[in-house]
């Protein structure tokens, strides 16, 4: 009996092995999967992923109006704490190809982000990057109208990343 | 205007010589247990709320603020992200969040330079008129704008008697800052720097710009505090609020207007 129960597992563990592999190619028919990237900081998300993937959306609500009303800026739950770890490494963006982050996901689940049209989708510190570092960017404009050129809107956003 | 510095602490100064004492006094203190010396440098703990003890405010002196120089403006620019008018596609509808002025009178023409910006009223109108809450006083006095609830409708703009806010028309294309959150269909206006009070810096682009151009006639401080620097000059100077007359109770004070 015992060893009839042991082979029935065996066979069932096969299955479900030969049914999990055969699913990769099933779903070429159906939406593509999201692309979920490893963060490219950190051993592990603020909390666990399944919590994560399913209230991430009411934790940063909580957040966002204690941080806008009140001024409270811890970093656990903070969107640009989101965006720091997330952006792609191609993109440096969380939002700006079909791939990123945010964007993968959401565009499986067909629901619309509105965070990006007013949050930066890219982390912070990339500025120490721009030819202008912090300390004279502000003078960038300046510049530019001592050597008689307006200063384009591509520029601008430049100085703002 | 020979002397630059806002206050006149010449190195003999007896008021000078109070300070540097106190401070170094307070400076020891925070420096033995470790834990102090974080809080002092980066002021309010992040999990805490900003609390009405405070009260942000600033002091223009208009008679250091300099003909034809708008470093305050390209700073504020630059630190919150927003294009320059002159740059702006469309410049009679681009977000200002500071303006120089450059005022005469008629009749003496005598000229006066100034920087108009959200004057962070004690009884902003701008939250009276806001059907949606959006505009609101956080408790250290700073008028800010939520834009999670901002509907667009520009009431406040037409409320401020300072034209000290701005509609943003277009969309920006993930041009922000991180720091700044801004976008297509909010209001907006001054926000003393939210970002840099909050991270405890203590002063706002404008007022940086300002001391490092030399002219230092912007000064910005908690003017609950008895003993801030902004206090003390308030004290001393006589300053006038812009249409004291609505009775708002303004956070920014000018002198010599």
């Amino acid at each position: 009996m015992k060893r009839l129960l042991a082979l029935g597992a065996v066979v069932l563990t096969t299955a479900a092995l030969a049914w999990a592999g055969s699913e990769e190619p099933a779903q070429s028919g159906g939406a593509p999967k999201p692309v979920i990237t490893k963060a490219t900081k950190g051993e592990h998300c603020v909390e666990p992923n399944d919590f994560m993937r399913r209230n991430h959306m009411k934790v940063l609500l909580h957040h966002r109006d204690e941080t806008v009303i009140e001024g409270i800026r811890t970093k656990k739950y903070s969107l640009k704490e989101c965006i720091n770890c997330h952006a792609s490494e191609k993109t440096g963006s969380v939002a700006a190809s079909k791939d990123d982050f945010c964007v993968s996901c959401h565009s499986y689940a067909a629901v619309k982000i509105d965070c990006f049209d007013c949050h930066s989708t890219k982390p912070q510190g990339s500025m120490a990057m721009h030819p202008l570092n912090a300390e004279t960017a502000h003078y960038a404009h300046k510049l530019a109208a001592q050597a008689g050129r307006p200063v384009s809107t591509e520029e601008m956003a430049g100085i703002a990343q | 205007m020979s002397d630059t510095k806002m206050s006149d602490n010449t190195p003999d100064s007896p008021e000078r010589r109070r300070f540097i004492s106190t401070a170094t006094v307070a400076a020891g203190v925070t420096l033995v247990p470790g834990v102090m010396l974080v809080e002092v440098a980066q002021g309010r703990p992040e999990d805490q709320p900003a609390s009405s003890a405070v009260r942000w405010g600033m002091l223009i002196d208009a008679t250091k603020c300099a003909s034809g120089c708008d470093d305050c403006v390209s700073a504020c620019s630059t630190e919150n992200g927003w294009t320059p008018v002159a740059e702006s596609k469309h410049p009679t509808q681009a977000p200002q969040w500071i303006r120089k002025l450059e005022l005469q009178d008629p009749l003496t023409q005598g000229q006066t330079n100034l920087p108009m910006l959200c004057q962070h009223c004690a009884e902003p109108p701008c939250v009276d008129v806001c059907p949606t809450g959006a505009s609101f006083k956080r408790d250290d006095g700073i008028v800010l704008v939520n834009r999670h609830i901002c509907i667009g409708c520009r009431y406040c703009m037409m409320a401020c008697p300072y034209k000290a806010r701005s509609l943003v028309h277009e969309p920006l294309n993930d041009t922000q800052k991180p720091d700044v959150p801004r976008g297509i269909g909010c209001v907006e206006a001054c926000t003393f720097c939210v970002q840099k009070v909050d991270r405890g810096d203590g002063t706002t682009a404008c007022a940086e710009a300002c001391a490092k151009s030399g002219n230092n006639a912007i000064l910005f401080g908690d003017m609950n505090d008895p003993e801030s620097e902004i206090s003390k000059r308030l004290r001393e100077l006589p300053t006038k609020q812009v249409r004291a007359d609505l009775n708002l109770n303004l956070g920014v004070r000018y002198h010599g207007i």
